[in-house]
């Protein structure tokens, strides 16, 4: 069994876990919140299984190099860490609902890895300026922080919801966490993520420097993802304002994860130094 | 002295402009649309590459506006400048408020602020209060590392908290932003950023700055002994590699093989592998078969001279080599270009691509010339970089990083527990504060109030 095989499988295991979430969320179905999140579990062992096996085969091909080198692994490892977190959060705050609107993120990374037509599965050797111990700290730590912002984005969403039905009309946003739960949980997903972005670009630079003598150059991918950090920094601060509470952190934090989106995909439009991300 | 107030007014003004989260928040959402510019716009092309995309009015408003280097522009500058005076006056204005809190010997607890709390805990115990507070406080300062008791007419209190100095986190990010701006400032007064080529076998010891175009002398040389590309099966590069001498008073000091993610430092200069080309051959062997005898001739034709042919065939003098040639629309790839003078006095232009080696035969000529080896010698692109201030960045880098952590991570928490008499029972409230992970807090109390429930047990 390859590891593109059982990653392609992982894909649809996801999409059934946020199956599963969407449809405990709407029928209020105890026995459909235990399948999902053995699906999720399922879905986060076969993705770890997954980057372990390709990470042996690169070996055996004679390549050997983490799987964190192309577009394709980034999004299989990304969809990884947005699953963990999210196991994570159910575990703490002990509600599902929130896996209706974290889930499919991961199923759309995974379904977007596996079946766009321009990103290639092939396990390619390591050019030049890949290889370096700094690759794996710099690739993990982004992702890690793209996730928190991830699930940011997700309970921002709900957050926003919650809000416009403040009057509790719908039953279905009546079952979403508490309002103050749903901004706090943002707050702290945002500063996760905030903390791992800075790890991200710090670790960049200091391989930038090492691989092109320089820790700054303003590349568009440096430079997005400074835009990236000055959005959060953004929301941070914001969050000590009076009035800056509720909607219009989560409006931030939803215009943030879109500034992240550009960062990892749009920014490959742009010339640059970070071309090997693009596709391939 | 009228003046005078009017003037410390004004100071007044401007510091708690400076002072303000809203400028704060304002500079950062401008630097971050503004840096878009860059990313969209090409920086640092020539000018009649802009003037080309843009026409020559618009080239002249962004060129203006400094958009061609946008992150160097004044007004760029100008924004980091602002949010360095926001973070340092901010801090300054927080900060002796945050030390009275963090360095004091007696820390104030306003009973108010936490009976007025949303979430707090309130149980009954039948325990006496001596046997409550024996069991309590030993609890209490195992959480906490500073704890008081304060004794009440009818009860007590214990008043506990942990992590104060964690208030500091804050201004250890902030200090780590400026060592950032700080770093920056200093490497682009007291480094430099340059490239230089040098050919296998050659030395050099001056290079090209990347902003100015002028040339930098070094203190040194450097001499490049040999150049090597290796690629995979699919044609990617796998390695380049430069081996490389510094030569100082004409003695070699150090020799270094240098890849891609490992430089040769020498002197605080740094010098990395970059790029690298090929150099046109001076040399190349060719190959002269007689359409008339068969009889194929192999010589060797060095730039500029001429070859005698074999059977009286005249001479040839190979010119130039061009890495692309364009014939009659199609890339010939590498050339060869020469001439053939024939006994009879004429000339003949020759061209000479490497790959196609049939190619001559549309001479029609008694000759038919091919390329069969070439003597190339390759070049080393080197990025040749100095920047004093990385350790201040690097440094601001560590900073950050911890800084980050404490302010998201740890916080300073505060708890509050009341014991009181009410009747035969003892009333208690556990209630609690803190700066950050307010839920998390409340989590704690509760579990906090559960164990001390457990605890007052009889």
């Amino acid at each position: 069994m390859t590891s593109s095989l059982i990653l392609s499988i992982v894909t649809f295991i996801y999409g059934l876990s946020a199956f599963f979430y969407i449809f405990a969320w709407i029928f209020r179905n105890t026995a459909t919140s235990r399948l999902a999140t053995g699906t999720a579990f399922l879905a986060i062992f076969g993705n770890t299984m997954g980057i372990a096996l390709r990470w042996m085969e690169s070996y055996r091909l004679g390549i050997g190099h983490a799987p964190l080198s192309n577009l394709y692994e980034s999004l299989i490892f990304f969809a990884w860490t947005i699953g963990v977190i999210y196991i994570f959060v159910e575990r703490k705050h002990r509600n599902k609902i929130i896996g209706a609107f974290t889930m499919p993120l991961a199923f759309l990374t995974m379904a977007y890895a596996s079946m766009s037509p321009n990103i290639s599965d092939r396990i390619q050797p390591l050019i030049p300026a890949l290889k370096s111990n700094w690759l794996i700290a710099h690739v993990m730590t982004c992702f890690v922080g793209y996730a928190g912002f991830a699930v940011a984005f997700g309970t921002s969403a709900m957050f926003l919801f919650k809000k416009k039905d403040s009057e509790a009309e719908s039953t279905l946003i009546s079952r979403f966490p508490a309002a103050a739960t749903l901004d706090e949980l943002t707050h702290q997903m945002v500063t996760f993520g905030f903390l791992f972005l800075s790890i991200g670009i710090i670790t960049g630079a200091v391989w930038a420097n090492s691989a092109w003598g320089r820790y700054w150059g303003w590349d568009p991918k440096e430079t997005w993802s400074l835009i990236t950090w000055f959005v959060y920094a953004t929301l941070l601060h914001a969050r000590l304002m009076r009035g800056w509470h509720g909607k219009r952190i989560a409006f931030l934090s939803i215009i943030g994860f879109l500034v992240v989106m550009f960062t990892y995909f749009g920014v490959n439009y742009l010339p640059g130094l970070h071309s090997y991300g693009s596709s391939g | 002295m009228a003046e005078d107030r009017g003037s410390s007014d004004l100071f007044k003004q401007i510091w708690l402009f400076f002072a303000s989260v809203k400028l704060t928040v304002t500079v950062l959402l401008t630097l971050a649309a503004t840096s878009i510019i860059g990313t969209l716009i090409p920086q640092n092309e020539s000018p009649a590459a802009y003037v080309n995309a843009f026409g020559d009015f618009i080239y002249r408003i962004f060129y203006i506006l400094d958009i061609f280097d946008m992150y160097h522009s004044w007004w760029f500058q100008f924004l980091l400048l602002l949010l360095a005076t926001n973070v340092i006056v901010c801090s300054v204005e927080r900060l002796s408020a945050t030390w009275k809190i963090i360095f004091t010997e007696n820390p104030k607890f306003n009973p108010n602020q936490f009976t007025g709390q949303k979430e707090k805990e309130k149980y009954v115990t039948g325990c006496s209060l001596e046997q409550t507070q024996k069991r309590y406080a030993p609890y209490i300062s195992k959480l906490f590392n500073y704890n008081r008791i304060e004794s009440l007419d009818d009860g007590y209190r214990i008043l506990a908290e942990k992590g104060r100095w964690t208030r500091l986190g804050v201004y250890t990010v902030h200090l780590s932003v400026l060592l950032l701006l700080t770093g920056g400032l200093v490497g682009s007064f007291f480094g430099f950023e340059g490239f230089v080529n040098i050919p296998e076998g050659e030395t050099v010891s001056s290079i090209t700055l990347r902003n100015t175009g002028q040339k930098k002398p070094l203190d040194f040389s450097i001499r490049c002994e040999d150049f090597d590309v290796q690629f995979y099966d699919t044609g990617a590069p796998k390695e380049y590699r430069s081996s490389l001498t510094v030569i100082e008073g004409g003695k070699p000091i150090l020799k270094k093989d240098i890849i891609v993610n490992d430089p040769l430092r020498y002197r605080g200069i740094n010098v990395f592998q970059s790029s690298y080309g090929t150099l046109s051959p001076k040399e190349v062997t060719l190959s002269f078969k007689s359409q008339s005898t068969s009889m194929v001739y192999m010589k060797t034709a060095v730039k500029g001279n001429a070859v005698e042919i074999p059977e009286n065939g005249g001479e040839f003098i190979f010119q130039d080599y061009r890495n692309s040639f364009d014939f009659r629309g199609h890339d010939l790839g590498e050339v060869f270009l020469g001439t053939l003078k024939s006994p009879d006095g004429s000339n003949a232009n020759v061209i000479l691509p490497k790959r196609f080696p049939e190619f001559d035969k549309m001479r029609k000529s008694r000759w038919l010339i091919s390329v069969t080896d070439a003597e190339y010698r390759y070049y080393t692109g080197l990025q040749v970089t100095k920047d004093p201030s990385v350790w201040i960045v690097y440094a601001g880098f560590i900073i950050m990083i911890l800084g980050c952590f404490i302010t998201f991570f740890m916080s300073h928490q505060r708890i509050f527990i009341e014991v009181l008499e009410k009747g035969k029972h003892r009333a208690v409230l556990v209630s609690g504060t803190s700066d950050r992970n307010k839920l998390g807090m409340n989590k704690k109390i509760k579990t906090i109030a559960q164990e001390l429930t457990r605890l007052g047990e009889v």
